[in-house]
């Protein structure tokens, strides 16, 4: 499968970037690209330009900031999966940075490209979500922080505009979390994930594949504070949610996957 | 879009020199056995699923299905030929050809660079290790117990 024709260009900052995004409606940022060029060699997206910000080194961190710990948005998945900054504050988003797809995609691929492509399936914006992760932000007049709450608009989409571009990621220190997925075979989308941790005094739940979007398990949420045991809790957490059907598993199945994941996550964090 | 213009690069592949003007869509693995004829490197499912395609890019395993020739310029390629002193087989190679790590030999390639990578980051892997850094690799003979095995074997020798 061979990519339409496209312009390439290769930026040497984030400014530029933004610029050549703002030339033209139709070009696309490039990160590691194993998000986006298989949908290029599909066709699904055909942009005119590819502006490539692959090589911004200055992207590429893991460092803590106070309270939290600020990830620039090409760092990619291998580094993460075994950064000691991470592993040490937040081994639940380096243990699933380790969980994406396999060692070849986890070398290439960035945490800030899977974030942006909006895959309701991510493993890591599901966690994010569970976090509360803050996405900053770096528009032409400056720079602005979205919540990862506020950040999924819908499969594949999200809430930055054409010529923004997601600079770094923000999460909180957390001591417990958990991620699980259950895939069909080795190296496949979560068919179902589970994100939870204490987050501010609360067990936040994210979930994979469960909808259009990633999604919080509020139902589980307050449940727990309000006292559940997780095996109780654990039994809400496909309330209100409407999971797809496709080769992986029927929307019945999913529910069922979400209640045994979120229940064996709860449990391994208590 | 006629009018696209092409790129040009310069990488090392197998450690020589090499500059050649590229379509932006040009994919690394086509342009490594289409442009230089290193055709070692197989396509197989071109879904960055199977891993037939993976090579090392500046030391680390890549599917070369789901790179752009272009995000390798200045980088340093290894593929299958790469990989022999002369006539003497990596020690990779050497332990697939050994513990009779392949069936067909399609997916080959891929599964020698993988370990080649593998073993880099974890020179003394577990099984279980193994087994999750082949993950990416398909063999379609189901010849993985071997595969596992000529990797434990690699790592004994000190690959």
């Amino acid at each position: 499968m061979i990519p339409a024709a496209f312009e390439y260009q290769r930026v040497s900052s984030v400014e530029e970037a933004i610029e050549l995004l703002g030339r033209d409606e139709d070009a696309k940022l490039l990160a590691g690209g194993h998000s986006l060029i298989p949908a290029l060699k599909l066709r699904i997206t055909r942009p005119t330009v590819l502006v490539d910000i692959g090589r911004l080194g200055d992207l590429r961190y893991v460092r803590e900031d106070g309270d939290r710990i600020a990830i620039g948005a090409l760092a990619r998945h291998a580094e993460l999966a075994a950064d000691p900054v991470l592993g040490q504050s937040c081994a639940v988003l380096a243990h699933a940075a380790g969980e994406v797809g396999d060692p070849q995609v986890r070398h290439r691929g960035t945490i800030g490209g899977s974030v942006s492509h909006a895959d309701p399936a991510s493993d890591l914006a599901t966690v994010l979500l569970a976090l509360d992760a803050d996405l900053v932000v770096r528009s032409p007049g400056g720079e602005r922080t979205i919540q990862a709450g506020e950040f999924f608009t819908g499969p594949f989409s999200n809430a930055l505009a054409h010529d923004e571009v997601l600079v770094e990621i923000r999460v909180p220190k957390v001591e417990q979390g958990v991620y699980l997925k259950h895939v069909r075979r080795a190296q496949d989308w979560a068919t179902v994930g589970v994100a939870a941790a204490h987050v501010g005094g609360r067990v936040q739940v994210g979930l994979a594949s469960m909808g259009g979007t990633p999604l919080r398990a509020r139902a589980v949420e307050d449940a727990l504070a309000g006292g559940a045991t997780p095996a109780d809790a654990a039994g809400h957490a496909a309330d209100g949610a409407e999971p797809p059907s496709d080769v992986s598993g029927s929307s019945e199945y999913r529910a069922h996957l979400a209640r045994v994941l979120v229940r064996r996550a709860l449990e391994q964090l208590s | 879009m006629t009018n696209i213009a092409h790129e040009t690069i310069s990488l090392a592949v197998n450690g020589e020199r090499r500059e050649a003007d590229v379509e932006p869509r040009q994919l690394l693995v086509y342009f490594l056995r289409e442009q230089l004829g290193l055709t070692g490197t197989n396509v197989g499912c071109d879904t960055s699923s199977c891993g037939a395609c993976t090579v090392l890019l500046d030391g680390e395993s890549v599917k070369s299905c789901t790179v752009l020739a272009v995000q390798a310029d200045g980088g340093e390629v290894t593929t299958i030929e790469g990989l022999a002193s002369g006539d003497e087989l990596h020690p990779v190679q050497q332990a697939f050809h050994e513990q009779h790590g392949l069936q067909c030999g399609y997916c080959t390639p891929g599964f020698v660079l993988a370990t080649v990578s593998l073993l880099e980051e974890n020179p003394s892997p577990s099984e279980e290790e193994i087994r999750r850094a082949l993950e990416g690799n398909l063999c379609r003979c189901t010849g993985y117990h071997n595969i596992v095995r000529a990797v434990e074997a690699a790592a004994r020798a000190g690959a």
